[in-house]
């Protein structure tokens, strides 16, 4: 008896062989397709935006004209969010993560909060917006400012901080803590002056990287009723302001030609400003990487 | 003298403020983790709240049921949801074609074929494609995929479904790849080794072994990405257009549930309008479309995930 059909093996080999070889390709080809949608993209945006970059552009407040819009406003805007969103979102974030991490008993509490962390982490952006709204906006009365702007997005970002805390607080080294309780530290003080420090470089990596999704939101701050035109800068938290995505959208998406390249200028500084966060983030993580 | 451990365990256990601080610091934090439950009871009591507004003013019924979304008319304004609902669907549609063949290619090549080199420089490229902000592909959608669109079929409009869906489908294919890589990556080595061993290719490999078996991970990454492309807003606004219609046209300008409340949000629909409430209405929507695909995914990958 025999268990292999020499013949048949040898006939169907060739067919098997080329559609390995052809299928190796087209994976292939469909990875680098992604890669070049990304390269188009920047592409397009850099040839149409970098006439339009000058200190002026930076200098300059909005205007009706193409030619003398600036961007000053929603960069100092969005600056200014920034001051709100990180330390909200970071005490926020790193708080919950710890809890988590370090008190929660396995209850059914501590499970559903699990839960609801990966659940809001689902929720559209354009739906954190109706809640900024209608909380932050008209029941807290705090209006379009840049205090009800920044708890909003504070919130959306939220489940990604508490995550990447968490991540970061579960790869302490088990010996450390033990060390320190062996010392007779408390449970608070290790967790302060051992588990925190070790763990900061995952948190700031993680917070860094939630605070750059933030500055790029947009609907979030429509829906909230942030304005555009805007002439001065905010003096304080309180103040109506306007945030670089939202500068963007109001200049694409108006008809003359001249505004696109506009847009693709501060696009450009979105991005750059991002490029900057997304570089500390990975500096911070590839200087601080397997330390224990 | 310096006090000898014992006596300074002995001290410190005298000290009652630094007990108390070891009671009050877990309450602060569980505040602190409880915040993120508020913000979804918040989300949740605000969409209800304002929607039940907004059916005291429009039949429940009509809202559900009716195809003619006209808000802004003076005198018949009509609220039925499903051209939003047809409008949304069709953006997501051209997005799952465009990204699912390319993201779990992409996933393919990256867990099967890639060396770790290659690997290491392709991720983190896939991951910028992940960090670029919506708005950013909105004015690529606009000003570039359009255009391009329109000179090879000139039937399409300046404001069309298949534009902004191509680019939603570019914006969700690192999360396709990423999370279907995750999948495979996880299924055991021995496996695969056992395959070659028999003489499979590797193209067997993956379509034999690796794929059936990363399915869950798979299924979930796909309705994930679907989640994420109806929840999409800032796309849609821009190169979509503002037509709520309810027809299988996909050239021409239409209105998804998110463009929706953008529009609103934009113009100077008063509070405690119709049109005002409408958008809690529209957005509860979206919401339950979202909730339903997250625990969807999330029940995929539990009750069909193999186990090794």
């Amino acid at each position: 008896m025999r268990y292999i059909e020499q013949q048949t093996v040898v006939k169907r080999m060739n067919g098997r062989l080329i559609a390995n070889a052809i299928f190796k390709y087209i994976f292939l080809a469909a990875t680098l397709l992604a890669l070049l949608a990304l390269v188009i993209l920047l592409f397009r945006i850099v040839s149409q935006g970098a006439g339009n970059l000058s200190i002026d552009f930076l200098t300059n407040f909005a205007s009706r004209f193409p030619d003398q819009a600036g961007i000053k406003a929603a960069l100092i805007g969005s600056l200014w969010l920034m001051m709100v969103v990180a330390p909200t979102s970071i005490i926020l974030g790193v708080g919950s993560a710890i809890y988590l991490e370090e008190y929660a008993k396995q209850n059914r509490i501590t499970s559903f909060i699990r839960m609801n962390i990966s659940n809001l982490a689902g929720v559209p952006s354009v739906v954190f917006g109706l809640l900024g709204l209608t909380i932050f906006v008209r029941a807290m009365a705090l209006g379009n400012s840049i205090l009800a702007a920044g708890f909003t997005m504070s919130l959306l970002i939220l489940p990604v901080i508490i995550v990447a805390s968490q991540e970061a607080i579960r790869a302490v080294p088990g010996e450390l803590r033990d060390a320190s309780y062996g010392m007779g530290a408390t449970k608070w003080q290790t967790i302060l002056k051992i588990i925190l420090p070790a763990a900061i470089p995952g948190i700031l990596t993680g917070s860094i990287l939630a605070l750059s999704r933030a500055i790029g939101e947009t609907a979030p701050l429509i829906v909230i009723g942030v304005p555009v035109i805007i002439q001065f800068l905010p003096a304080g938290v309180m103040d109506t302001f306007t945030a670089l995505p939202m500068q963007i959208y109001d200049w694409s998406s108006r008809p003359q030609q001249e505004f696109q390249a506009v847009a693709a200028a501060g696009i450009i500084v979105l991005m750059a400003v991002l490029l900057f966060m997304n570089s500390i983030a990975v500096i911070i993580r590839n200087k601080f990487d397997k330390r224990y | 003298m310096r006090p000898s451990v014992q006596e300074m365990i002995a001290q410190s256990k005298g000290k009652k403020n630094k007990k108390a601080l070891e009671k009050i610091i877990p309450v602060i934090l569980f505040l602190i983790a409880s915040v993120s439950v508020l913000t979804s009871i918040g989300i949740v009591l605000t969409l209800i709240f304002e929607t039940i507004t907004f059916f005291t003013r429009v039949p429940f019924f009509d809202f559900i049921t009716g195809t003619t979304w006209l808000p802004f008319s003076n005198n018949e304004a009509q609220f039925g949801i499903w051209p939003l609902i047809i409008g949304t669907l069709k953006v997501t549609m051209v997005a799952i074609i465009v990204a699912v063949p390319i993201g779990i290619s992409a996933a393919i090549y990256l867990s099967e074929y890639a060396s770790e080199n290659v690997r290491r420089v392709i991720k983190p490229i896939l991951e910028i494609l992940a960090g670029v902000p919506t708005i950013v592909y909105g004015f690529f959608a606009l000003t570039f995929v359009t255009p391009v669109l329109q000179a090879v079929f000139p039937e399409i409009k300046i404001f069309n479904a298949i534009s902004p869906g191509i680019v939603v489908g570019i914006m969700i294919i690192p999360m396709i790849a990423s999370l279907s890589e995750d999948a495979m990556s996880s299924v055991p080595k021995s496996i695969r080794e056992g395959a070659l061993a028999m003489g499979s290719t590797k193209f067997e490999v993956a379509w034999k072994i690796t794929i059936p078996a990363a399915l869950s991970g798979i299924v979930a990454s796909i309705v994930l990405a679907v989640s994420r492309a109806i929840g999409e807003t800032m796309i849609v606004s821009l190169a979509a257009g503002s037509t709520p219609r309810f027809d299988g046209d996909f050239t021409g300008s239409i209105q998804t549930m998110t463009a929706y409340i953008v529009q609103v949000s934009k113009g100077d629909a008063g509070y405690g309008t119709t049109i005002y409430y409408s958008i809690y209405a529209v957005g509860f929507t979206l919401f339950l479309f979202t909730m339903a695909m997250n625990i969807l995914a999330g029940y995929v990958s539990k009750r069909f995930r193999e186990e090794y």
